[in-house]
């Protein structure tokens, strides 16, 4: 287990943890909300997200969490609420300008580009910060040589945070199912997030896979020092990785705490067990 | 010889198959839609070939570059107003979309260059190179377009593989919405994928005009249908199948008319088509995609 992180109130009526409270959060939601075809998917979502924590949501089926990280990357545009990155409004952005302005994330379904080679899939993801134009490109100017081999380079180097970079040149999709999970969590960092959203990163891993899993993120999390939510279904992963939990159940918080304070939550106990009946 | 005479036009006719089809199938692969309005661009490239040569007197190779950049950007018009606003609506009404914007374009031809047929100035002159004591004669316009075909061919491979813009193309083109979670500009990409397409559809107009010299509205139409079929035959979405699609569908017209009859060449061609078809549904170097279920 992990040393316990002590958390602090803040001046916004939140708290974070003690290391983040000197600085600004780096996600606040405000009154979030989406109203998807007339049901209220998530409604009232308040969270705010210190600079390196690491944040668990979960919940049972249908809570609404992988909603909030459409939310958060604009694959919807909430219908009321805030979101505040890095103390920005981003409202009206889309989601390239999200990713843009530091939101990053994985999906519950691997969706990597199955036909390109694993470097080229984190290469892929660099296109913001490759500046050459296709005339360069076409005469193969200096420019375009330098930038795609500083790409290249970069790409390595976080493919071998994983021990993946001798996988650089098969295609993503021949990868064993782990592998592409690890090679997702690559790509989004290559978009240098300073939030990185996991959905569902153990789904479908083995415990002797969850725990390389968990130290892989504690690995990047101590390498980039950024924040990470993750929605997560494994208990033993969510209570061991996450400082910080949110539980969700139908669309609204009903709970927010730390491990401890969530396994011990009635309210928590009842949305995964259901009531006791009364007697 | 005769034989090899044949071969070496049928490669040239499917080369001109081979640049069109490589404009269906890269817009195929991005937004999944068949652009039945490309065979029209390669009518208005050749149009403009034709005036920027015959009443401007400019320099038939600087012409081509003209009609490249203004077939570019008619192809990012077309796709900006006409299919851009149905990206999230069901194919059929892009495809009827893409047939409307198609006789938009011939009719606007027909407008403004009248049908009266158009005798097309060859961008090389219409002599030939001899060989074997005369009994092997490639005409200049045959050998230019074998050869603008490799160089294209070469050329987009090295693109979509190495540059940036080119790797963009292939992640939109697997899953659009990941990629601009990734930070592609996705909107931006499938323009270009238009104005390449539609550039490379503009060079496809003058080599086909100096060989087959008759330039009229409806002049795309039919080698637009035959490239569109190529690009099926050797599995749409592919650019390699491209290429081998139209370089086939070439050789196979060429000998059906010289070997079997002119009037059934077509006729051959399409039921090679469904032969391969049958064979192979998803064309020659085309994969096939399982739906899980």
């Amino acid at each position: 287990m992990r040393s316990k992180t002590k958390y602090v109130p803040v001046p916004s009526k939140s708290i974070l943890p003690e290391r983040d409270a000197g600085r600004a959060p780096v996600l606040e939601c405000i009154k979030l909300g989406i109203t998807l075809g007339g049901i209220k998917a998530v409604e009232d979502f308040n969270l705010t997200v210190g600079r390196t924590e690491i944040v668990g949501l979960i919940g049972p089926n249908g809570a609404g969490k992988t909603t909030v990280f459409n939310l958060l990357t604009k694959v919807y545009q909430p219908t009321t609420g805030t979101i505040l990155l890095n103390g920005q409004d981003t409202h009206g952005m889309d989601t390239r300008q999200v990713n843009k302005a530091g939101i990053a994330r994985t999906f519950q379904n691997i969706r990597l580009f199955r036909n390109l080679s694993v470097i080229d899939n984190v290469k892929t993801a660099m296109n913001n910060e490759m500046n050459y134009n296709m005339v360069s490109a076409i005469l193969r100017l200096p420019n375009y040589r330098r930038e795609e081999v500083a790409a290249h380079r970069r790409a390595l180097k976080l493919l071998s945070i994983f021990d993946m970079q001798s996988m650089a040149d098969a295609p993503a999709g021949s990868l064993p199912y782990g592998a592409q999970r690890r090679l997702e969590i690559v790509r989004a960092l290559a978009t240098n997030p300073s939030l990185l959203l996991l959905d569902e990163p153990a789904a479908g891993m083995n415990p002797s896979e969850t725990a390389d899993l968990m130290d892989n993120i504690r690995k990047v999390h101590e390498m980039f020092q950024i924040a990470i939510i993750l929605i997560e279904h494994d208990m033993s992963l969510v209570m061991n990785i996450c400082e910080g939990i949110c539980v969700l159940n139908f669309g609204h918080i009903i709970a927010k705490g730390t491990p401890d304070e969530i396994q011990n939550n009635p309210a928590v106990i009842e949305a995964y067990l259901g009531r006791k009946k009364e007697a | 010889m005769t034989f090899l005479n044949f071969f070496i036009s049928g490669i040239s006719l499917g080369s001109i198959y081979a640049i069109i089809a490589l404009g269906y199938t890269m817009v195929y692969g991005i937004s999944k839609m068949l652009n039945f309005a490309h065979g029209d661009v390669i009518m208005v490239g050749a149009y403009i070939c034709f005036y920027a040569v015959v009443r401007y007197g400019l320099n038939p190779f600087l012409a081509v570059a003209v009609a490249m950049v203004l077939c570019s950007v008619l192809g990012i018009i077309v796709e900006g107003l006409a299919y851009k606003p149905l990206r999230q609506a069901p194919s059929l009404a892009v495809l009827i979309t893409a047939i409307g914007m198609s006789y938009f374009l011939q009719n606007t031809a027909l407008l403004l260059w009248s049908s009266n047929p158009k005798v097309f100035p060859s961008v090389v002159g219409r002599g030939a190179f001899h060989m074997f004591n005369g009994n092997l004669s490639v005409s200049h316009i045959t050998a230019l377009t074998i050869i603008v075909c490799l160089v294209i061919m070469v050329a987009l491979s090295l693109f979509v593989s190495k540059t940036k813009m080119g790797k963009a193309m292939r992640a939109c083109s697997e899953d659009k919405g990941a990629a601009q979670l990734m930070g592609i500009n996705v909107n931006a990409t499938i323009s270009m994928t238009f104005a390449i397409g539609s550039g490379l559809a503009a060079i496809a107009g003058a080599l086909l005009c100096s060989a087959y010299p008759t330039l009229m509205p409806t002049t795309g139409s039919l080698p637009g249908i035959k490239a569109f079929t190529a690009a099926v035959f050797g599995g749409i979405g592919s650019i390699p199948g491209a290429f081998l699609g139209g370089l086939m569908l070439g050789v196979i017209e060429i000998f059906a008319k010289a070997y079997i009859s002119s009037q059934l060449s077509d006729a051959v061609v399409f039921g090679v088509l469904i032969v391969v078809l049958l064979v192979k549904p998803a064309g020659l170097l085309g994969k096939m995609t399982q739906e899980k279920v």
